[in-house]
């Protein structure tokens, strides 16, 4: 087999690297305390060698970055932090919560709330995560716009990031009624009224918000199928997309940098 | 010119085709007959998944629901001069949240002008702001409908005299019973003549060309 070409590993700081061999250790005699001391890179090496991955990981995490590169280029991976966040609290809440809109829905949140052990906590973080994520899209999507970002070739990315932060409001929508108090009910058919004022399809839109023509039995389940199932799969897809964008265009330089004037490229151009 | 006879003959079927690989006479290579086989049955397959699933999701919007009457009180119980408030369910399934207010009073040849609805003999107005939903209160001394959330105000027959409302508060069918009792049914719409329309939701305009930006629902009976 021939020998594939090693690609380069990132430097590790000194304290991490591994000393060299002292003199009458490397006689190549292996003990199980080396095997051990290699199982971790064994594995690695054993995925990599039937997947090819780590090129991929690479491909993907050690990439070159412009100068100025600063505190505001975090903002897009704080939004994508958010996202999961809400993504594993939310799946654990769903292990509590009863779509019944015949009193078990409220009843099974009161119960999170003042019953469930840290069920406040898991809670709280999705209630106040959700509100940190859109303020987190629309910081991401203002340093984006106001460092150019957007412009050729990177505008495909700005259209996905504009679907993500309308399945990002969907998600808000769906979300707030879930609790089932008095809040959530209003606050959801003014929403869904506010959905039926469009011309033509509106009314038809607020139809399949309900799931018929009156807030019934089937609209809280139908939100919560939207709210945990629909839109975070069309999310978790969509976030892909926009990360591969990224890591195949590369970032851009701040706008308050310019290029660099170089002596050989003025040369060569004439 | 002499013709070549070693020459390939040329391919009728398939020289302006530009189908790669076709023998001669063929108009489908086995490739090309392949792939389309092949695609045709996963659209078929997805389709058999994906169209029942949709119809599944967006069938609610053409369910016509049976009328429902309910009986609301005794007749002596109104009067003509102001609302009585009472619970009707609209949606026997959700306990609490199927419930609403309707103000019913009796008809009043004074002032209720109404050419479209002469038969009836009560009047039965929602409590569903116009505007977005919110519930409306009638506010005696005011002898106003006052919606809490964005300050719509309705004058005693429901028509619209201040804010957003697009037009004026919903009605409900009356009828008396055997038992000398007022019944409510189905819930209708009307536009500024108060004229009736197949209920729509809030903020859906119905004069002029909102009536037909803003259609009924397809399982509603037309007015």
């Amino acid at each position: 087999m021939a020998k594939l070409p090693k690609p380069p590993t990132p430097t590790l700081p000194a304290p991490l690297q591994a000393p060299p061999p002292r003199p009458g250790e490397g006689n190549g005699k292996v003990t199980p305390a080396d095997q051990a001391g290699q199982a971790g890179t064994s594995v690695v090496d054993w995925v990599d060698e039937r997947t090819s991955l780590s090129g991929g990981v690479r491909w993907m995490l050690f990439r070159k970055v412009p100068k100025g590169t600063n505190w505001f280029y975090t903002l897009g991976s704080a939004t994508m932090f958010a996202f999961l966040s809400q993504a594993v609290t939310g799946v654990f809440l769903a292990m509590y919560y009863r779509p019944d809109p015949n009193g078990g829905a409220y009843e099974s949140i009161r119960h999170v709330t003042n019953e469930v052990f840290l069920g406040q906590f898991v809670r709280g973080m999705h209630k106040w995560g959700s509100s940190v994520m859109v303020v987190l899209v629309f910081l991401h999507m203002g340093r984006t716009f106001f460092f150019g970002a957007y412009k050729y070739p990177r505008e495909l990315n700005w259209v996905i990031g504009v679907v993500l932060l309308i399945l990002t409001m969907v998600m808000s929508f769906t979300g707030y009624l879930l609790p089932f108090d008095q809040r959530a009910y209003w606050a959801t058919i003014v929403g869904v009224n506010i959905n039926g004022t469009g011309p033509l399809i509106g009314p038809y839109l607020s139809d399949f918000l309900r799931g018929g023509p009156e807030f019934g039995a089937t609209t809280l389940s139908r939100f919560y199928a939207i709210h945990m199932l629909l839109v975070p799969g069309l999310l978790i897809a969509l976030i892909s997309a926009h990360l591969y964008l990224v890591a195949r265009l590369g970032t851009t330089a701040p706008p308050w940098l310019k290029a660099e004037e170089s002596p050989e490229l003025r040369e060569a151009e004439v | 010119m002499v013709p070549d006879k070693h020459a390939k003959p040329t391919p009728i079927y398939t020289l302006d085709r530009a189908i790669p690989g076709a023998f001669d006479g063929e108009t489908v290579t086995r490739r090309r007959f392949m792939t389309g086989s092949a695609h045709t049955a996963g659209a078929i397959a997805a389709s058999a998944f994906l169209l029942p699933s949709l119809a599944f999701a967006v069938g609610p919007i053409f369910k016509s629901t049976p009328a429902r009457w309910e009986s609301v009180g005794p007749t002596d119980m109104f009067n003509e001069f102001n609302y009585v408030p009472v619970i009707l369910t609209l949606n026997p399934q959700i306990g609490e949240a199927g419930k609403t207010t309707v103000y019913v009073r009796k008809f009043n040849p004074a002032i209720d002008v109404d050419p479209y609805d002469k038969g009836a003999k009560f009047i039965a107005i929602s409590n569903r702001c116009a505007h977005l939903g919110c519930p409306v209160r009638w506010v005696d001394a005011a002898e106003r409908f006052i919606c809490p959330c964005h300050g719509g105000v309705y004058d005693l027959l429901g028509r619209p005299v201040g804010g957003p409302p697009v037009r004026p508060l919903d009605r409900f069918y009356t009828r008396v019973n055997a038992n000398s009792e007022v019944e409510l049914g189905p819930r209708f719409s009307v536009n500024s003549q108060l004229r009736p329309f197949s209920p729509r939701d809030p903020g859906e305009a119905l004069d002029g060309i909102g009536q037909y930006l803003y259609p009924s629902r397809p399982g509603a009976q037309k007015l």
